[in-house]
């Protein structure tokens, strides 16, 4: 033992994540590079923003100042095509989710069942709801049959991985226990997956419920129906009062089924 | 509950076969699914009230037709790409980079546990984060063409806005969960204010704000591929003008190479996210 050591008189933090100091160095020269090539790159016309901070502080007046009167027909138009075409979707989507989702857990299907399902849903969520939209409306026709298509497509997705996911997660002994008692295919769906799974099953449906809705409120700018189509059409003619409102009615709509499928969820499980 | 349960007043003769639920149970059951089979006949027929059914059946016909079209894909086509691609890139980054710089006072004036007041202050920064949120960044990419013009600056601008509610969110969620213990070390030692978040608070959120981070940058490269789709840069305007002129075989093609970007960056961000944590 040396008495003599000399002790640093101040401590300073040591480096948390990068703690070779070859990349503490390198990685800020890294991005400051990275930074100086994509600032490089935009085109930004000053000339342009700055006119349109006069635009945008009419917007902003009109946020604080909407008008919900002279253009409720549309608006309300909007909203119910936008919240019929969430719970439709959301019901199909659901019913169809749930023979892909015991089809996508291992546990219980046969393994070429188990890669045709994974397949449908790994499909289903690669796929941005706007450009599905953008296809079904080609081939359906612009309206709100199209928007539920493509709300109950992305759903399929969405619900079917999170349930198989379930699934696999759900206790083996309980499967076995009723698998020893003899039950068919059916009945052991019935008796040991469907207790165990069904609080987290609707839990989703009502996520999907909330999430469905503010897609609804966006894939009316490709033409599938819903408030987006009515948000899009004030934002072109410059009525900024009316866009405002219904981004309001969209805002306080989205935060009461966030608040009451929160509740609801907490409340069934 | 099970039908063993036996409450005064209840019968006391049961049947011999074992059921999954009391009748009561079973009734209301039946009755919430009804309701809901009434509420979707009802909704459907709401909102196919003015759909043309005409148009409907003729969809598998069109769907082969646009099919047909798109196959094969024009290769030729991927050059011309590149440069819409780096900008999609560039909006995701530098929207990333903006709204997380953005949510990070939101977060520490919206965690109960940093917030100066919890009255006055609390309330606001948790309805900037909920006015994000809800609104989807096409949405924001709509109003801010309409404000400052189509280009990237209002996608990159799109970008960061919709990122603050849910970087804000994540993170003030992460700061309130942050231990106690550590925070009171510090503060023991006669640390101000600030040295407490620096010394107690931020070593502990600093895996988590990194990992939130990157899941942004990874939802961010998948927004920004169809922002262009409103006039807001990028290679979603490339899509655009081809939909427009019906060049379903370049549709193909960006399609493809969306797929494959956000592919890339799915898996890029899964791995650091799993170094971090």
């Amino acid at each position: 033992m040396t008495p003599n050591v000399s002790y640093p008189r101040r401590w300073k933090r040591p480096p948390q994540l990068v703690t070779t100091r070859r990349w503490r160095l390198a990685l800020p020269l890294l991005i400051l590079a990275y930074l100086i090539l994509a600032v490089g790159s935009l085109e930004i016309d000053v000339g342009r923003v700055i006119e349109g901070l006069e635009r945008g502080a009419r917007f902003v007046q009109g946020f604080l100042q909407p008008d919900f009167v002279s253009r409720w027909g549309d608006i309300r138009q909007g909203l119910i095509e936008s919240l019929t075409m969430t719970l439709t979707a959301t019901v199909v989507g659901v019913l169809v989710s749930v023979p892909i989702g015991i089809g996508a857990a291992r546990n219980l299907s046969p393994r070429p069942v188990y890669l045709v399902c994974r397949s449908i849903v790994a499909v289903s969520r690669s796929l941005q709801e706007i450009i599905i939209a953008i296809f079904l409306v080609a081939m359906f026709g612009f309206g709100p049959f199209a928007g539920f298509l493509t709300l109950a497509f992305a759903s399929i997705g969405f619900v079917a991985k999170l349930l198989a996911d379930d699934i696999e997660e759900a206790s083996a002994s309980q499967l076995e226990a009723i698998r020893a008692t003899g039950a068919s295919g059916w009945q052991l769906i019935h008796y040991a997956v469907q207790p165990q799974v069904m609080p987290r099953l609707i839990g989703l449906s009502l996520y999907r419920l909330d999430i469905n809705f503010r897609e609804s409120s966006v894939i009316g700018i490709v033409g599938a129906g819903g408030i987006g189509a009515t948000l899009n059409t004030a934002i072109d003619r410059y009525e900024y009062d009316s866009a405002g409102a219904i981004l309001l009615i969209v805002i306080a709509i989205v935060m009461l089924t966030e608040y009451g499928s929160s509740y609801l969820r907490k409340f069934l499980q | 509950m099970s039908a063993l349960d036996t409450r005064p007043g209840e019968p006391t003769h049961y049947s011999q076969v074992w059921t999954f639920r009391t009748p009561r149970a079973r009734l209301a059951l039946w009755a919430g699914w009804l309701a809901l089979v009434a509420l979707f006949v009802w909704c459907w027929q709401v909102m196919n009230a003015n759909t043309l059914w005409i148009f409907v059946t003729d969809a598998p016909d069109q769907a082969v037709d646009i099919g047909s079209r798109m196959f094969p894909p024009e290769l030729a086509y991927l050059p011309e790409l590149l440069m819409p691609l780096w900008d999609t890139l560039n909006i995701a980054t530098l929207g990333t980079l903006g709204g997380v710089i953005l949510a990070v006072p939101v977060a520490f004036l919206a965690a109960r546990n940093t917030t100066p007041s919890a009255l006055l202050v609390r309330p606001v920064a948790l309805f900037v984060i909920v006015t994000s949120r809800s609104i989807n960044s096409l949405i924001w990419a709509l109003l801010l063409v309409a404000i400052i013009g189509p280009g990237l600056l209002a996608g990159i601008v799109a970008i960061a806005l919709r990122s603050i509610g849910f970087v804000g969110k994540l993170l003030y969620e992460a700061i309130e969960e942050s231990e106690a213990g550590q925070i009171e070390a510090v503060t023991a030692t006669g640390a101000g204010r600030a040295q407490v978040i620096h010394y107690g608070i931020v070593p502990q959120v600093l895996p988590a704000f990194w990992g939130i981070s990157m899941f942004r940058w990874d939802i961010n490269i998948r927004e920004s591929t169809i922002l262009g789709l409103v006039g807001a840069g990028g290679i979603g305007m490339k899509l655009q003008s081809s939909i427009d002129t019906l060049a379903w075989s370049q549709v193909a093609t960006i399609l493809i190479l969306i797929l494959a970007t956000v592919v890339v960056s799915e898996a890029l961000s899964a791995r650091v996210r799993r170094a971090l944590i």
